[in-house]
C-alpha cells in the first residue's frame, strides 16, 4: 500500500501527543512532515515558568528530542514558517520556498499573544510569554535586576511575575480587574492570591489601566491611565492569547474565534484538520493542555479511521507558582439557583469554596491546601450526587463517611477511574495496572508509560503513593538526580561506589559503572577527576584534559580569549617588593588591566596565553606564586590588621589568616573555598558570609562556616568555640576534608552543609575530637601532594603545549 | 583537487585535546578525540566567539569553556537546543603528520 503523506503545522504539546497516538495505532500509514515556525525541537510549553524561574533548564522540558523524530522517520523543519496553503492543489509552501504536498493536512498553529494597542507596545524590551526565546530574552533582562512591568494578572502573568522576581528583578503587576485572576478564582481567593504574591515583593496594582508604554529606543515606563508612571526595564505582556488562525483564513476555511471543528477535528474541508489552541469547537476555544491532549487523541483516531468524537472539555487550573497552592475547576459565578459551600481558615491561609446546583458539585475554588481538588473535581465530572456527604464535604476526602484517613489511606480509597493527571486525563486505574502489567519502579517509568504527571507535574505526589500502594518497599522515592546524560547514577553513589569498589582511574570507573558515553562529558569529567584527587591522595595522575581550561592553564579565562593572572597575597598582605615586580610585569607584557579584587590581592588582566608562562616566571621570581584564583580550591584568605595596628583588635587575625593560607593552599575541594579572619566581632572582614569564617574575640575564636555572598546570600552559621590557634587551624582544617569527601561536584560549602545537616557536621568536628584529629591529619596527607606550585612547574616546562601554536603561518598564501 | 598543508606531527595533539595553528585570518583549531580521530575546526564558537581550542572533548564533541556550548567536531554543528555552526576546516592525517586544506590559509579575494 502507498503511504499517505501527512503534513503538519507546528509543532507543539497537541501535534506532538497526536504523533504519538498515531504511531503507536498506525506507525506505517503516513509519512510525516511537520513545518516548525520555531527552530527547536517539541517541548513542554506549561514548563516555562519552572525555566523562568531558573528550578528547571530547557533540556528537562523536552517531550521529543531529535533522536525521535529521527527513530520514526519523521521530517522536521525546524525555525521554518509556512506562508501558504493551497487546498485546490493540496501542498503547502513555506516562506523559505520549500512546497510539501499533502493527503491530509493539520492545522496546529496554537495561539498568539495578544498585544494590547497602546503607544510604545513595539518597543524593544515590549516581550510576550509565550515561548523560549521570550523566556530566554526575560532571563537576560533580569540580569540587570532591575524594574519589570507585567500586564495581565492571570495565569500566566502571574507565572512570568514570579519568575522575574525568583531572577532579583522589581516586579509590578497591572491588572485591570479588581482582582487577579477572575476568570479561574472567586474575589476572596483573588485577594489571598493577592497576598501571597505580594509577599513575594511583588506589586499588585488591580483595576489599573495601560495607557502607554514610554520609551525613546527601548522602554523606560509604563504609564497608567490616571497618569502614574511606573518604571520598567521590560514590559511582559500576559493579558490572554487568541486562536492563530491566519492560514485557516487565507486558504478560505470557515473561521469564527478559531478554525472550526466538528467532533471529529475535521475543519469545513475534509482533508484539512485544525488541531489545539487554533481550533473552535462547538463554539469553544481551549488555551490548557488537557483537553487539547484530549482532541489530540480523537484526531489520530479520526487519521486512522477508528470512530471517535470529541464532546468538548471540563478544565481544572492549577498555578504553578512555587509555595502558591490554589484550584479551581467548572463554574463558580453566583446565580439564584445555586448553593455554596464555603471554609475559611485566615490563620492557615485556607479557602475552599464549593458551589453547588441540584445536590451537585460544578464548581470547585481552593487556595491554601488544594490537595482535595481532583477529588472535587472528580465529583464534578461524574455529576455525583452529593446530598449524603454533604455536611461533610468541603472538608474533603479525610472526613467523608466520617473517618479521618491518612493521606495514604486517601489516595488507596479512590476508585479506578478516578482522574490523578489532569493534564494527560490519567485514571489511577491506568496507573496501577500499568505499574503491575509493566513492572514500573519509578516516577519515570510511570511518566513513560502512561503519560501521568509528565506535563505539569503537580500530581506526582498522588503518582507517588500510587507507586507506594502498588510496590511497598519496593518503591525508593528518593530517585536521585544523575550526575548528568552519561549514567543514571547520582553524585552520593558515584563518590561511594570510587571507595568501596575501589575504582582508581576515571576509564576504570567509567567500564564498571556502565558510563553511556565512551569518554564522558564536561560536566561529569571534572567531577570525575575531583572525587579521584580527593579520594586517592598521591595515587591517582591528575587528568589534565578533564579539568576546564581555567584549572588547566591555572588561570581564568576572559570573554576574549585572553587570561587573568592573580598571585597569592598571603593574608591579604603584601609588600613593596611584591608590588614592583607586578608592576614590571604589567610593564613588560603590555598588560591592559590592574584590578584590586574583592580578596584582598590583585589580578592582571587581559595576559595573552602564550605569555603566561613568562609572567608567572617573573612572578615567581618575585617570590608569589598562583593565587588559585581559577581553582575549585582554596581560594583567598581575607584578614583584617588585627591586634597587631588595630585598637579594638582582640587577636592576631592577619598572623592567623595567614598561617591558614600557608596550610591549606593547593587544595582542592568541590568548589570553591574562601575563608576570613576577623580580629573582633566588628567583623572588617567580613567572616560572616564566607565559606568558612573565624570571629577572633578575646577568649579566643569562634569558628563560623557555611556563608554565601554570591548568587545566593546568606550569613554563616556557628561550628563552635576554640581557645587557641591551633585548634582553630585543626577545626577548619577538618571540616575542609569532610567537606573534600562528602561534597557533591561544584556544591558550596553551604549547600552541601544544608543536604547532609548542620549537626552532623558539628557532631564529627566539634563533639568527636578523635574523629576529627582524623579529618585533620588526613587533610595534612592530602597537603604533602598538592602544595606543588603550578606556575613554577609551567615555567620549568610542564604542558608546554598548551601555550604555543603548533605551527604559525605569518603571512597568508596569495589565491590564484 | 584539494591542496593540504602540514601542520605538525599527529603526536603533537594531545588525546581528548587540541592545538592551535595560528593564522592572520584566526587560529585554527586541530582536535584530537579519545579514539585518535583529528579534526579541525576555525577556534571560534558561533555563541560569542569564544576558543574552542580550550575546551573540554568528549566523544566527537568540544564543550566551549565561555558557556557550556556543545559542537560536534566533524560537522562544526551546535549541538542541543541552542542553533549555529562553527566553521570546519578540512584536515587529514597522512604519515604521522597533520594536514589541512590549504585553501583556509589563502588570501578571502573580495
Amino acid at each position: 500500500m502507498m503511504k499517505q503523506k501527512l503534513v503538519i503545522i507546528g509543532n507543539g504539546m497537541a501535534p506532538g501527543r497526536m504523533l504519538e497516538h498515531l504511531l503507536e495505532l498506525a506507525p506505517d500509514q503516513y509519512d510525516v512532515v511537520i513545518f516548525n515556525a520555531e527552530p527547536r525541537v517539541n517541548y513542554d510549553r506549561i514548563m516555562l515558568s519552572p525555566v523562568l524561574s531558573g528550578e528547571k533548564t530547557f533540556e528537562q522540558i523536552v517531550i521529543h528530542g531529535d533522536g525521535w523524530y529521527i527513530k520514526h522517520g519523521i521530517t522536521l523543519y525546524k525555525g521554518c514558517k509556512i506562508k501558504t496553503i493551497d487546498r485546490a492543489a493540496k501542498t503547502v509552501t513555506s516562506e523559505t520556498g520549500i512546497v510539501e504536498s499533502y493527503d491530509k493536512l493539520v492545522i496546529a498553529t496554537g495561539s498568539v499573544p495578544f498585544i494590547i494597542p497602546v503607544p510604545g507596545n513595539n518597543l524593544a524590551g515590549v516581550l510576550s510569554y509565550r515561548d523560549l526565546d521570550d523566556v530566554t530574552a526575560m532571563m537576560i533582562a533580569a540580569k540587570s535586576k532591575g524594574n519589570a512591568v507585567v500586564i495581565g494578572g492571570g495565569l500566566l502573568g502571574l507565572e512570568a511575575a514570579a519568575g522575574l522576581a525568583e531572577q532579583g528583578m522589581k516586579v509590578t503587576v497591572i491588572h485591570i480587574m479588581p482582582t487577579l485572576m477572575e476568570r479561574q478564582l472567586d474575589p476572596a481567593a483573588g485577594h489571598l492570591l493577592k497576598k501571597a504574591v505580594e509577599e513575594r515583593g511583588i506589586t499588585v496594582l488591580n483595576g489599573a489601566n495601560t495607557k502607554a508604554i514610554i520609551g525613546e529606543k527601548k522602554v523606560e515606563a509604563v504609564e497608567l491611565a490616571d497618569g502614574t508612571l511606573i518604571p520598567a526595564d521590560v514590559v511582559v505582556m500576559a493579558v490572554g492569547i487568541r486562536p492563530n488562525t491566519a492560514l485557516g483564513k487565507d486558504c478560505g476555511l470557515e473561521i469564527k474565534r478559531g478554525i472550526v471543528v466538528d467532533d471529529q477535528m475535521h475543519t469545513s474541508d475534509p482533508d484539512v484538520f485544525a488541531l489545539g489552541e487554533c481550533a473552535e469547537h462547538n463554539g469553544m476555544v481551549y488555551g490548557l493542555v488537557a483537553p487539547l491532549y484530549e482532541m489530540a487523541g480523537i484526531l489520530a483516531k479520526t487519521l486512522v479511521a477508528e470512530p471517535a468524537a470529541y464532546k468538548g472539555s471540563v478544565t481544572a487550573t492549577k498555578l504553578k507558582v512555587t509555595g502558591i497552592n490554589l484550584y479551581s475547576a467548572g463554574d463558580f459565578s453566583e446565580a439564584a439557583d445555586r448553593e455554596e459551600i464555603v471554609l475559611r481558615d485566615a490563620s492557615r491561609g485556607i479557602y475552599k469554596r464549593l458551589v453547588i446546583k441540584e445536590n451537585r458539585i460544578i464548581g470547585v475554588v481552593m487556595y491554601g491546601d488544594t490537595g482535595d481538588g481532583p477529588w472535587f473535581f472528580d465529583k464534578l465530572k461524574k455529576a455525583e450526587d452529593i446530598s449524603e456527604d454533604r455536611e461533610m464535604l468541603i472538608f474533603g476526602q479525610s472526613y467523608a463517611g466520617g473517618v479521618p484517613l491518612d493521606p495514604m489511606a486517601a489516595v488507596a480509597a479512590l476508585t479506578p477511574d478516578a482522574e490523578i493527571c489532569g493534564c494527560n486525563g490519567v485514571c489511577k486505574g491506568k496507573i496501577t495496572d500499568a505499574i503491575a502489567a509493566k513492572g514500573l519502579r519509578s516516577i519515570d517509568d510511570v511518566r513513560a508509560h502512561t503519560k501521568a504527571s509528565a506535563s505539569c507535574g503537580s500530581c506526582t505526589g498522588l503518582v507517588e503513593k500510587l507507586l507506594v500502594l502498588s510496590l511497598g518497599d519496593g518503591y525508593k522515592p528518593n530517585a536521585v538526580q544523575p550526575m548528568c546524560g552519561c549514567t543514571d547514577l547520582g553524585h552520593a553513589d558515584v563518590r561511594r561506589l570510587i571507595v568501596a569498589k575501589p575504582l582508581k582511574s576515571i576509564p576504570q570507573l567509567m567500564q564498571e559503572l556502565e558510563w553511556k558515553t565512551s569518554c564522558g562529558c564536561a560536566k561529569c569529567r571534572p567531577a570525575l577527576n575531583y572525587y579521584m584527587i580527593a579520594e586517592w591522595p598521591g595515587g591517582y595522575v591528575d587528568d589534565n584534559q578533564s579539568r576546564f581550561i581555567n584549572e588547566r592553564v591555572h588561570a581564568n579565562i576572559q570573554k576574549d580569549g585572553t587570561y587573568s593572572v592573580v598571585p597569592r597575597m598571603w593574608g591579604g598582605m603584601t609588600s613593596a617588593k611584591e608590588l614592583r615586580a607586578i608592576a614590571d610585569v604589567a610593564d613588560k607584557f603590555a598588560i591592559p588591566a590592574v584590578k584590586v579584587t574583592g580578596g584582598q590581592r590583585i589580578d592582571l588582566l587581559g595576559v595573552k596565553k602564550e605569555d603566561l608562562p613568562a609572567v608567572w616566571s617573573d612572578l615567581n621570581a618575585a617570590g608569589m606564586v598562583s593565587g588559585a584564583a581559577y581553582a575549585k580550591g582554596l581560594r583567598t584568605v581575607k584578614t583584617c590588621v588585627g591586634s597587631d595596628w588595630c585598637r579594638f583588635g582582640t587577636q592576631d587575625s592577619t598572623g592567623l589568616g595567614i598561617r591558614l593560607e600557608k596550610f591549606m593552599w593547593g587544595s582542592w575541594t568541590p568548589a570553591k573555598v574562601k575563608l576570613a579572619v576577623s580580629g573582633c566581632p566588628r567583623n572588617c572582614a567580613e567572616a560572616t558570609c564566607k565559606d568558612i569564617g573565624v570571629i577572633c574575640v578575646d577568649s579566643g575564636f569562634d569558628i563560623h562556616f557555611a556563608g554565601a555572598a554570591g548568587l545566593d546570600i546568606k550569613g554563616t552559621e556557628v561550628l563552635g568555640h576554640v581557645d587557641s590557634e591551633d585548634e582553630a587551624v585543626e577545626v577548619i582544617a577538618a571540616l575542609t576534608q569532610l567537606y573534600r569527601e562528602q561534597g557533591h561536584y561544584l556544591e558550596r560549602i553551604y549547600k552541601w552543609a544544608k543536604r547532609v545537616g548542620l549537626d552532623s557536621i558539628k557532631e564529627k568536628i566539634m563533639v568527636d575530637t578523635e574523629k576529627r584529629r582524623a579529618y585533620f591529619e588526613r587533610f595534612k596527607c592530602a597537603q604533602t601532594f598538592l602544595q606543588v606550585d603550578p606556575w613554577e612547574e609551567r615555567v620549568n616546562g610542564k604542558d608546554a603545549h598548551e601555550f604555543a601554536a603548533m605551527r604559525s603561518f605569518p603571512q597568508l598564501m596569495a589565491a590564484e | 583537487m584539494t591542496s593540504w598543508i602540514e601542520v605538525g606531527s599527529f603526536s603533537d595533539v594531545p588525546k581528548r585535546g587540541s592545538r592551535l595553528v595560528s593564522t592572520p585570518q584566526g587560529d585554527i583549531a586541530i582536535f584530537k578525540t579519545a579514539d585518535d580521530r583529528i579534526f579541525a575546526l576555525w577556534d571560534k564558537c558561533p555563541h560569542k566567539g569564544g576558543p574552542l581550542s580550550q575546551g573540554i572533548v568528549h566523544g566527537n564533541s568540544v564543550t566551549c569553556p565561555l558557556h557550556n556550548w556543545v559542537i560536534g567536531l566533524e560537522s562544526g554543528l551546535v549541538k542541543g537546543p541552542d542553533q549555529g555552526c562553527a566553521r570546519k576546516v578540512k584536515c587529514k592525517v597522512e604519515n604521522g603528520l597533520v594536514l589541512i586544506e590549504a585553501a583556509a590559509l589563502l588570501q578571502q579575494v573580495a
